[in-house]
């Protein structure tokens, strides 16, 4: 198993795109065998976690270059639109 | 905590100017209801335009706006379909826009206890034949059976 990366799981509120894209991102971990710690949070309280961060999955609008560590969108988890690309762009930095 | 629906909290042939006053009109109605706070309305409405909810799904556009659960008393969910389309900003983007005709406003309390409809909502957006069956259906409660089936699921019984 991989190191324990830590992923942000983020949106306006935290409380709603959040939890749908936090069920199925540790669905992919598991299916995938990566070992992950999952917070889910509001896009504005990202800076707070962002030294322990590994990657940011938001469904909001996101300045990437803002952070050290990759930044995906979720909304395609939302939609079903792109689904595949965005498991294989999670797994790769999840495995890496 | 169960969410709700029923005949009362599903719109057919709403007619709106643009996306903000839709919102007004579907958040008032809630609020007549008892669902939400009298701050709800202003709060989903500044949301929406800080975090856009507009989101493309293989049957044309659809909305899910929301706001913070502090202004919520009971969760509930809102099915608005509208005669003519308005613009949504597309969730995550900065200004491209979607024509939505399908509006599912979500008054949400806190986050765990309505997973499971969240995702079977998502599931719906999914579903080519869900969608077209909500945007032709005229016969209210067969579409609050419809969303109590693949919604709600087993989660409110």
């Amino acid at each position: 198993m991989n190191a324990k990366k830590t992923v942000l799981i983020a949106c306006g509120t935290g409380i709603a795109t959040s939890t749908v894209v936090s069920t199925v991102v540790q669905k992919i971990a598991n299916e995938n065998d990566l070992n992950v710690d999952i917070i889910q949070c509001k896009m504005m309280e990202v800076p707070g976690y962002a030294d322990r961060a590994d990657l940011l999955i938001t469904t909001t609008v996101v300045d990437k270059d803002q952070y050290k560590f990759p930044v995906i969108g979720g909304r395609p988890f939302l939609t079903g639109i792109g689904k595949d690309k965005v498991i294989a762009e999670i797994v790769e930095v999840l495995k890496a | 905590m169960d969410s709700t629906i029923q005949q009362e909290l599903v719109l057919l042939n709403v007619e709106a100017t643009d996306k903000f006053d839709l919102l007004e009109q579907l958040a008032c109605h809630l609020q007549k209801l008892g669902y939400v706070k009298d701050s709800y309305k202003d709060a989903v409405i500044a949301r929406e335009k800080v975090f856009a909810t507009g989101l493309p799904t293989v049957a044309g556009g659809v909305a899910i706006p929301h706001t913070d659960a502090e202004h919520v008393n009971e969760p509930a969910i809102c099915f608005a379909r509208l005669t003519k389309p308005v613009d949504f900003v597309i969730m995550g983007d900065d200004e491209e826009t979607v024509s939505v005709d399908l509006v599912v406003m979500l008054a949400m309390k806190e986050p765990h206890a309505q997973i499971d409809l969240l995702q079977n909502l998502m599931g719906v957006f999914q579903d080519e034949d869900a969608l077209t069956y909500l945007k032709t259906q005229n016969d209210k409660q067969n579409i609050v059976n419809f969303i109590k089936e693949r919604v709600f699921n087993n989660s409110a019984e």
